[in-house]
Parts: C-alpha cells; structure tokens; sequence
C-alpha cells in the first residue's frame, strides 16, 4: 500500500505522519509537493497538520487553492482513504469534503494536551480495529479546532454514523463534543486529535496506532477481494 | 532628512544618543580611522560597541566560566555552542534574552525571541527538536503584569507553535521586582550530525555575500543599543526598537537551510542569521572570524520601505533573515534553490582579502572601516563592584526562623503561592508533542526528548532562583547550578552542558556589578565542581525601570544525555506501597525561601555556605540508583521544600503519602540544596538502601487513601488529596481572571 503525505507550505506534522507510516505500520509512503497535480500513483492521502501559509487568512483556506487539491479531490471521489489530521481537516472542510468548520477554541487560547476520546464508530476503514465505545488517549494541538455545523448539518451526521470521535470532556467549544468525522461515502475522514503521535508508549500513548493499522487493513482486504 | 555631517556629529556629540560615549567616539576617530566618522560609520560603531552586541562591560566576568570538556564541539563565539553525543551525532543549543522588546511589545518582543534563538540553531546547520523558556514576572495582582504575563506567553505559543517545534519545559516565577521589566529567556537545542555542522564564516577572496528571507523594513533600528539602556517612565514605549515576527516565514526560511546544509554543503563557506543589529552585526562578525574584508551594495538588499539610508538599512532587526557565505560558481544554483522554496535570495555582496568593510549606495562608499575596528576592537570595561549593605549587615548573618502555627495551613497555603503552584495555565497554550519525541512533558523537573532511532534521549532544564542570588549572589549562583544539575540527575541524565542568560541591572552601578560578578563566581564554581561547561549564551544588563533594577537573574540551561531512554524517570509516585526516602541532609535553609517570602513579604539574609563534594555525591548516588533501575521517582527538591517535592509527587497519579519526617515542621519548608525525593518498589528496599547508605531517610510510604499525611517531631497534618490539588492548580487560572 502507498500513501502520500502531501506538504504544503507551513506543514508541520508531516514528518511526524510519515514516520507513522513508516515506521508504526511499515507501510511505502512518500511525501508530495502541494505543487503537484496528481496522486494516481497511490492508494492513500494524508493531509498533515500545521499552519499552512501560517494561517494566514483562515487556517486552510490558502491551502484549499493549491495545485494538489484537484488530485484529493479526485482521489476521494475514487474511494480512495483520505485523512486530514488537525490542520488537514481544517482543510478537508475547506475544499468541501467534509461539512462543517473549524472556529477559534471557545476560550480563545491555544491547548495541547492528552485527551480522552471515544471511538464512537468503528465501522469505518480508519476505525476498524478499535472496539465500539472504545476510550483512546490522544494529544490534542490547536487554538481553531471548534467543530461547528448547523443543527440539520448535525442531524444528518448523527443519521448516518458520521461521527468517528467524540471528546469525553468539553474541551474546545465542539459542538455534541465533536472531534473527528467521516463524510457518507466513509473514505473521507477529518480529525482535530493528532494520532500520529501516539504511536509509542513512550512518548504517552499507543492508541493511535491502531488508526494506522486499520486503514492498511481495509486496504488489503480490499485488495485481497 | 539630510543626515548630519560627520562635523555636525562631533559637535552635537549625537553619537551620545546613541550609546557611545566621548572616550569610544574619540577612539574611534583617532586611533580607528583616523578621521571622523560620517552618519552611518558612527551608526555602525555605536551598535556594534553595544553592550549586547559587544559585551564590553561583561567580558572580563564571563571570562570566568569554564568552556571546555572533552564533548565540546564549539563553545562561546558561534552562534550556539555544540556538544557530542556520540555516535557522530551531536546538539547544539544556545538561549537568549527579550526582556527589553517583551516589556513595551510582549506579543512580539516574545515571538521574536523565540525566532531569534531557532535561527541561532539552523544557522549551525542543526535541525531544532525542542524549546525551553524562563520567564519572571511581577505579583500577579495588577492588570499591567497579567496583560505582560498573557501577551508574552501567546507570543511564545504563537511562534513555536507556528514553526512546529515543541516548547517542552521552563520556568515561571513572580516577583515585584519584574513588574516593569518582565525577564524573558528562551532557549532551543537542535541536533546535527558532526560533518553537517556550519560555522558563520565569510572567507575566500571574491566568495558571494547572499542575502536570504524577508524583506528589510525599518523595524527594531537600534533594538540592540535599546536593549543596553534602562528603561524609565518616558522611554517605556519605544515601540520603534521592537521587531515584529513572522513564524511562517522562519519555517520555510529553516527548512530551506537544513536541507541546503544536508544536501548541498559544497556550495556554502558559512551562513548565519541576522540578529541583534541586523546586517551588520552578521556580516562583519562572518568576516572578522575569517580575517577577511567585505563589499557589500545595498541598492541589492530587498527592501519593504522605501528611502532607506544606509544607516537604517544595516541597522534594522526586520527578522527571518540569513546571510550565507557562497562560492561564486554555485550563484545561480543558491537563488534558484531558495526561489523553489519561495523566498528571495539575492547577491548582496563579495569577501575581500584587505580587511576593510565597505559599503556602497546609489554607486556611493557610504562606509569605509576596518573589520577589526569594529568588532575586534570593541572596548572592555573592568567595574569595580561594591558589596550592598543588605549582604554585609550583621543582620544578614540570621538565619530566618519560621514559626508554624498550623502546619496544614501553611502547607496549603505555600502550595497556592504562585511561583510554587502549577503553571499548566501557562504551558497548556505551547505545543509541547510535535515530532512525536517528547518522552517527559512541561510540569516536571527536566523536559526529556528522545533522539530518534537510537537509545539516546537528551534531557533539559531552565533554572534560575534570583531570590536566592539576590539575597548572596556567589552562594545563590552556585545554588542556580546545583539545582538544574538535580533537574537532570531526577529524571535519569548526566548533566553535559550548559547555555545561560545573565539578567542584571545596569552594571555601571558598583553593587549591581557585584552581585553580577560574585554570581558569575558563583556559577563558575559549581560548573568546575561538576564539570559542566558553559558553551553559549547571552548577556541582558540595564534591566532597570526608574532606577530600579531585577533582582540578579541568571539563568542556567542545562542539557545532559541519557544513554538508555529505558532510565528515563519521572517526579511522579508510581504505587502505592511504594517507600518514599529522603536524600541528603535538611538544614535550617530558610533565608529567601518561598517560606520566608510568603510569611514575611521580603527575602533577606545570607545563605549557608554549601558543601560541594557532598552535594555531587549525592547526585551521583542518585543517579546510580536511577541507571541500577532502583528507583520509581526521582524529584529534586527546591522551592518550597520537602511539603511540596512531597504533594508534587503525589498529584499526578492521584496517589496520597503518609510519611513521619522526625524533623519540626519548619524543616519540611527548609530550601537545603542538593536534595532528592525518591521513591522505591518494596522489593528493591534492601539494594537501594545498600547503594545509598546514610545518605538517604526512609520517610514513609505511598498510599491510595487519597489523603496526604505529615507527621513532624511537633506537629502532624493531614490534607485531602483534592484541596492539595485544587490549591496547586486553580492558583494561577484563579489570580489570571
């Protein structure tokens, strides 16, 4: 399986996911310029966090505009698994794979710390091997990840399973304590809490590996169909 | 404006305001040049001559620390000091002041300081994995120092954030003494592999000067000269001298030198970044550690403004700025290499073999100066110190005695004090896991990082306790050691190196040089006894408002390796039925304590004269006990004493204590340096105690019981588990409101 990490300017945890790659799941991973157009060669896409352009303007709506967007795009209308991880989902709701917006923390500070999450679906290809209502600890690292939508917007996403992860505790203004989803089709999935970074136990937490392992899991069910 | 004429500068002595003094100007003119020195030379020589650019005050004190071990790579000179950590891998690290910017700018004053002292690493060619920060602020009971307090720490969020790089540990204190001038150190450690390492040189006749990054603008003119003067109501807004930072910038701007220094080394003779005094700091320093001269023509700096003189354009601190050293075949690959990475680089200039610094505008020689004159020539002052009365009295000689009416309320009470209490408030906002490496997180005694794909981690500590170096400044800078040394020993680490900052009032003052000098003494002694060199830093004096200056204020950062990440520990009690011992000797160490500060209001009175070797062989000892896998905490024991190394401990997994010190109760608040509380697996009982002998006191046990328990030889206490906490950690979210 290949996956691209795609580097923008301002990226800063895609050295951090390659190594989740690489070195979590020891799956063939490349980093790709946002000034290339296309993505066919892979089977995955990973959008990192960081503060593409620095935020400028809004977090991720410069980003939105890059030449690589097209090639998401069309990788996500192929089924392809595409996850933007804090600063990557700021961008997915920018180019409009995934509903909604990221705002300012409600407390309007910057907060990086562990935190409890529940796996609220673990149907999807990102998810699998997580147990339903699963507890994960996973650093969180952001001052716009307030999940905002429209109540129809949430209905809909309560409907259909869209809701990956939820926050245990309030701790950024989210609304229903959003922290990660997935769009209808569920190969489109945006998250605020860092998984890559939770890889080894040494460095707090383990349990965002199992993110990795699934989505190389799916794959090769699928191959293997 | 027409600039005035080299006459007119002389006659209307404005080299004055600008900081140079009638006997520098005189030399200059006499014995440099030979002639006076026309608007922007005199500009030149006055920022270069500053104190912080220069250290013409501080020299012949700094001269004093050690420099050298085997490890040392590079010491004081470059743009941060490396030291090896085997393996052909080594770090290099370097901290920095921003006290003056952060006072009239905190956001900004912060921000850049931290993008000062990054670009002080990758100019080195290193990789950056981690930043630190010691901050001092006033009482937290006005609104001026709580608006100090929150810019300035969002300014540092803000930039490493930003740039992805962790902010994993450092120190908050309060006094009242910074309520004007608030202190402001950061430090960053990089890593590098030896054979990437980059030194800031301009050699080789007819190499390219290449100027690479932002843009310059007016901002931060003479930001160096402002940062060597006192500040005082009428001056406390000189918002003109403060730079306004760009992360995203200094992001491209470092991934760029990395990759340029892994990839293509060939192409460059040096590279250095554009700090204190801008342009001409850095490329006069490039050429006078080669011997060379240099051309530069500034009609090529990219410029942001327009009009600028040469005075403003050398001098400006505009930032994410670099100069690099070229060879003159790889000119079109450097512009088109950085032209892929989206920033500006540009030819400003050529490596001469005379000597001479020139520069050219409009097809003009606005300056024609030896290199050496204005760097290497730069004065050196000896001040004569003078004891304050407040150390020489009779008085001073007491030693503080406490009286503890309630033991329990003055144990909850210290734990609220806000430079005891928690200061998660504070490090919440700083990423402090990007790179996935931080293996011990801020709120603990060392910050530990590991070094990918090896065993290794690198541990780091910012420590600095001015209340005691204020109170006896040799003993107190010999304590400021100690302690960061204790810092790294408690979480697994051999202490190898050290950065400082040296915060201090205006030196000119006799009593203020003495207790810069008896603490540099101070610090010098305690890094020969434990061999620890010094490898960078920096100087901040004038830290004064309305003549008033910061108590002394040194701060030591202190890296030291851990060979194997599995000896890697951390403060805090693992088990219940675990025992707690206490090791080293508690005296009665009361004088500028946190005890002698909340009880009385002031800190006063000499300190105790520290034994050394003792004190290294307790840390050794420790630090055994660590490497033999003996211990399940270690905490060093500093501020606020044993009652809250002890609560510390018990906080984070919600573990109580129930222990029986047989000491008063004063004792569990005494400061005595060199001590640690450690904790132990029953099962390790017999070997700990044979490695320790009488060097350590079991005092007790950990418990689950949720209850926090102290028995003293006159007293005995016992505090809920969440009243300890709740005092510890809603102070500061509390005093911030």
């Amino acid at each position: 399986m290949r996956f691209a990490v795609i580097v923008f300017p301002g990226s800063n945890c895609d050295k951090d996911l390659f190594y989740a790659i690489k070195d979590g799941i020891h799956a063939e991973v490349e980093m790709v310029d946002y000034r290339e157009n296309s993505l066919d060669e892979y089977d995955a896409v990973m959008i990192p966090g960081g503060f593409s352009y620095g935020d400028y303007l809004r977090s991720g709506a410069i980003a939105a505009q890059a030449p690589i967007i097209p090639a998401i795009k069309k990788l996500a209308h192929e089924g392809k698994p595409v996850l933007g991880i804090c600063n990557g989902f700021q961008i997915l709701t920018e180019i409009g794979l995934l509903p909604g917006a990221l705002i300012r923390n409600r407390q309007n500070k910057f907060i990086c710390e562990s935190v409890e999450l529940i796996v609220e679906d673990n149907q999807t290809i990102f998810t699998s091997e997580y147990s339903k209502k699963e507890s994960i600890n996973i650093p969180v690292a952001h001052g716009e990840g307030n999940y905002y939508c429209d109540d129809a917007t949430l209905s809909t996403l309560k409907a259909n399973d869209q809701i990956v992860f939820r926050y245990v505790n309030d701790i950024n203004g989210s609304v229903d304590n959003i922290a990660g989803i997935i769009n209808s089709k569920g190969n489109v999935l945006g998250m605020m809490p860092h998984p890559e970074r939770a890889l080894e136990k040494i460095v707090g937490s383990d349990d965002g590996l199992k993110m990795f392992q699934s989505i190389l899991k799916s794959h090769m069910n699928r191959v293997n169909l | 404006m027409t600039e005035p004429t080299a006459e007119k500068i002389l006659d209307t002595k404005l080299y004055k305001s600008w900081g140079l003094s009638d006997e520098e100007y005189k030399n200059i003119s006499e014995n440099i040049l030979g002639r006076l020195p026309n608007y922007t030379e005199a500009g030149l020589f006055s920022v270069m001559w500053s104190e912080h650019c220069s250290y013409k005050n501080s020299k012949n004190v700094l001269r004093k620390l050690p420099n050298k071990s085997k490890r040392v790579l590079a010491g004081p000179g470059e743009d941060a000091g490396i030291i090896d950590i085997g393996d052909d891998q080594a770090i290099v690290f370097k901290a920095e002041s921003h006290n003056h910017p952060s006072a009239v700018e905190p956001y900004q004053g912060a921000a850049t300081g931290v993008g000062g002292i990054i670009r002080d690493i990758f100019s080195m060619g290193a990789t950056p994995i981690a930043l630190l920060n010691s901050l001092k602020f006033g009482n937290l009971d006005n609104t001026h120092t709580k608006y100090l307090a929150s810019e300035i720490v969002s300014g540092i969020g803000g930039y490493g954030n930003c740039i992805g790089i962790p902010t994993v540990g450092g120190e908050i204190s309060f006094q009242e003494r910074y309520k004007n001038n608030p202190v402001v150190n950061a430090m960053c450690l990089g890593i590098i592999n030896h054979e990437d390492v980059k030194y800031g040189k301009a050699t080789g006749n007819d190499n390219l000067i290449v100027y690479v990054g932002a843009k310059t603008g007016r901002d931060g003119i003479h930001g160096a000269t402002f940062a060597s003067d006192e500040f005082t109501d009428e001056n406390k807004t000189q918002r003109s001298a403060v730079q306004v930072g760009d992360p995203f910038m200094e992001k491209l701007l470092m991934d760029a030198c990395i990759e340029l220094v892994h990839k293509h080394s060939d192409w460059i003779m040096g590279i250095q970044d554009m700090g204190a005094a801008g342009l001409v700091s850095s490329t006069a320093e490039m050429a006078s550690k080669a011997g060379s001269g240099l051309i530069l023509e500034l009609d090529e700096v990219p410029q942001r403004e327009t009009a600028m003189t040469p005075y403003e354009i050398m001098l400006s601190e505009s930032q994410e700025r670099m100069v690099l050293c070229v060879k003159p075949e790889f000119k079109q690959d450097i512009i088109d290499f950085f032209t892929d990475k989206m920033l500006d680089a540009v030819v400003i200039g050529k490596v001469t073999s005379d000597g001479q610094y020139r520069i050219y505008q409009h097809g003009e020689l606005v300056c024609d100066i030896p290199v050496a004159g204005l760097v290497d020539d730069s004065p050196e002052y000896k001040h004569v110190g003078v004891a304050p009365e407040r150390v020489m009295s009779q008085e001073a000689k007491k030693q503080f005695q406490p009286e503890i009416s309630s033991l329990k309320d003055t144990w909850l009470s210290i734990l609220k004090q806000p430079t005891i209490a928690s200061k998660e408030y504070f490090y919440k906002t700083y990423d402090s896991q990007i790179k996935a490496n931080t293996v011990v997180k801020p709120g603990s005694d060392a910050a530990v990082v590991r070094v990918r794909n090896t065993k290794k981690a690198i541990a780091m500590t910012n420590d600095g306790n001015s209340r005691l170096v204020y109170v006896d400044p040799y003993i107190g800078g010999q304590i400021t050691v100690l302690e960061a040394a204790s810092n790294l020993i408690a979480s697994g680490a051999t202490p190898i190196g050290i950065t400082d900052c040296l915060n201090y009032g205006n030196p000119e003052k006799p009593e203020i040089f003495w207790e810069f000098n008896e603490s540099v003494e101070g610090i010098a002694s305690a890094c020969k006894k434990l061999e620890v060199p010094v490898i960078s830093g920096n100087v901040s004096l004038y830290n004064e408002f309305n003549d008033e200056a910061i108590f002394p204020s040194p701060m030591i950062g202190m890296v030291g390796l851990i060979s194997d990440i599995d000896n890697v520990t951390t403060q805090d009690f693992k088990q219940s039925g675990d025992l707690i011992y206490v090791v080293g000797d508690t005296g009665n160490d009361f004088n500028g304590s946190e005890l002698q500060q909340m009880q009385t209001g002031d800190v006063t009175g000499l300190l105790n004269e520290i034994n050394l070797e003792k004190v290294e062989e307790t840390q050794k000892t420790v630090l055994k006990a660590i490497e033999s896998k003996l211990l399940q905490s270690a905490h060093d024991l500093s501020e606020g004493g044993l009652a809250v190394a002890l609560s510390e401990s018990a906080f984070a997994n919600k573990l109580g204590f129930d222990v029986d010190i047989q000491m008063n109760s004063a004792k569990l608040f005494s400061e005595t340096p060199g001590r640690f509380l450690v904790s132990v697996a029953p099962e390790n009982k017999d070997r700990f105690e044979e490695l320790i002998g009488k060097l350590g006191t079991y005092i007790g046990e950990v418990s689950n019981s949720k209850s926090l328990k102290i028995k003293t030889s006159d007293s005995n206490a016992q505090i809920d588990f969440n009243d300890a906490l709740s005092n510890w950690k809603e102070a500061i979210p509390c005093l911030m409101k």
